[in-house]
């Protein structure tokens, strides 16, 4: 047969074409100047006070998103109701709306002139241009991978176990609590990793509904951009930052993952 | 049944072959695909967010070539261009940035083609701001543009004209530097923010929604735009008919009818 020998020489290459292509411009971000150049750009306070920022914005959306969406993908698993496929599908939206339209979306829904930011005004509350307002869009943009990875986790727990639980008299959300979590635990943790990884490369929403400013709603990918023109070292060093924290994140998720999935098949 | 599914998948193969070639069909030709605009050719135009609607109005009647027009921060194009991005002209809304780069040798000898004035923006409609003393105002919120682009430079000039001690009270109020005059705008028009620095160009392009507070003529900075043709530049005949129709033309007729002031005016 040798009608078929061109095709594993092409899945080859297309191979090698995409992983050339995929992570050329993560290599040249270490490449195009020298590591103490980076370094050094790294001790720019800006530099410092958005990845300080961006660590505590994050940080701060990723609790809000466990702790409403873990109950919340509890239920999308275990129950099945009206509407349950669209309720899934207005979950995961946000995956595949554009940052833009998110950012756009948020402002005049939460803005001061929204159709929800008024009477959030006349509380006090105020959103856009401030610190809550940039929790509030990487919320946004990151709560879909958890609930995506949790639902999916407690979806791969053994029913036999939570009925157990009932049977020996444990109530629903002790049964929730002290069953079901444990056991989906590593799947969440994935879908946590994820959810942060893309809260902390989130641009375009922040940049719509929170503004930029130094300390207070400029995170990470922010002052990336706004350093471009006038201090590539800088934008450089911040890049490469992301570059590290995203790919551990990512290698936590798939590490994580893996378990969830060795354990499920125990 | 192998039949059957072999059929099937030539069929999708077939499917996704046609998508292929559409999609290719569709990004190879670009707006070129009706004759007499691919007779006419395409002029690359790289513009100041502050002359979106005076060169969009100019470009629709300029019928030497096609012009296709990536409007963003002065500052950002031009590091696009020191970093290899070769568009037929850049159009900047200061001087500083297109003498910079035909010093580096990256354009020809650039040309000032028009004026504007720095304004202070505040919503038409129950606007607290009233003056430049209320931006000093504890609770007001205003916005910027970020000291790299020209809006957010020029802006700086003006506070540094002020006393230290309203200068240090309008900065504390200041929740956003923008990468763009786009940015300040949408966030003023949607009542994010209470007054910022803008051109006049930029109240009069938002039809009403914003009014404009004139600075005192002491203030005033010198707002001056300069053109220059890209060294290497694609389309050098359409590019040099392009920019002598902005110093004399329908182009320096757009700009004037969009609010832009003779480039001599200051």
């Amino acid at each position: 047969m040798t009608r078929g020998r061109w095709f594993a020489p092409a899945l080859v290459l297309t191979l090698a074409v995409a992983l050339t292509f995929l992570t050329l411009p993560v290599v040249a971000i270490f490449v195009r100047t020298s590591p103490g150049n980076l370094l050094a750009a790294l001790d720019d306070p800006g530099v410092l006070d958005a990845l300080w920022l961006s660590v505590r914005t994050t940080l701060v959306a990723l609790a809000i998103i466990v702790v409403v969406g873990t109950p919340a993908a509890y239920l999308l698993a275990t129950r099945t109701f009206r509407g349950h496929a669209l309720a899934v599908t207005l979950v995961e939206l946000p995956l595949v709306l554009p940052p833009a339209v998110a950012g756009v979306g948020l402002l005049v829904a939460l803005g001061p002139q929204g159709i929800v930011g008024g009477a959030l005004a006349d509380a006090g509350i105020r959103l856009a241009l401030e610190t809550a307002g940039v929790v509030v869009a990487l919320t946004f943009v990151a709560a879909p991978f958890y609930v995506r990875g949790a639902q999916a986790a407690f979806g791969a727990v053994d029913r036999s176990w939570l009925e157990a639980s009932r049977t020996l008299g444990a109530s629903e959300a002790r049964t929730f609590l002290r069953v079901a979590i444990p056991a989906a635990a590593p799947g969440m943790l994935a879908g946590l990793a994820l959810a942060w990884g893309r809260a902390v490369g989130e641009f375009g929403a922040t940049l719509i509904f929170a503004g930029s400013f130094r300390g207070r709603t400029q995170t990470a990918p922010l002052a990336i951009y706004e350093r471009l023109g006038t201090d590539l070292d800088a934008a450089l060093a911040l890049s490469a930052v992301l570059v590290a924290v995203s790919g551990s994140l990512l290698l936590t998720a798939k590490l994580l993952g893996g378990r969830g999935v060795a354990r499920a098949a125990r | 049944m192998l039949g059957h599914m072999l059929r099937r998948h030539r069929c999708t193969a077939a499917l996704a072959a046609a998508l292929v070639t559409t999609m290719l069909a569709v990004v190879g030709c670009g707006s070129d695909g009706d004759s007499p605009a691919a007779a006419r050719g395409e002029l690359l135009v790289s513009a100041a967010t502050s002359l979106k609607a005076g060169f969009t109005d100019y470009g629709e009647r300029f019928d030497v070539a096609d012009v296709q027009f990536s409007f963003a921060g002065s500052d950002e194009l031009a590091a696009q261009i020191r970093s290899g991005a070769r568009p037929d002209v850049f159009a900047s809304a200061n001087t500083t940035l297109p003498d910079a780069l035909f010093a580096e040798g990256l354009v020809e000898r650039p040309r000032v083609f028009a004026a504007n004035r720095l304004v202070l923006a505040v919503p038409a409609e129950d606007a607290k701001v009233r003056s430049l003393d209320d931006l000093a105002r504890t609770g007001v919120t205003v916005v910027t543009g970020s000291p790299s682009v020209p809006v957010g430079s020029y802006t700086r000039k003006v506070l540094d004209r002020l006393d230290a001690a309203t200068r240090r009270r309008i900065l504390a109020n200041v929740r956003s530097n923008e990468p763009d005059v786009g940015g300040i705008s949408a966030k003023l028009t949607q009542g994010a923010a209470d007054a910022g620095f803008l051109y006049v160009t930029d109240v009069v392009a938002t039809n009403g929604r914003l009014k404009a507070i004139e600075l005192p003529a002491a203030l005033q900075p010198t707002v001056a735009y300069g053109v220059a043709i890209v060294r290497g530049a694609a389309h050098r005949r359409a590019a040099q008919t392009f920019v002598a129709g902005l110093l004399a033309g329908d182009g320096a007729a757009a700009l004037r009818r969009a609010g832009f002031g003779l480039p001599s005016a200051q």
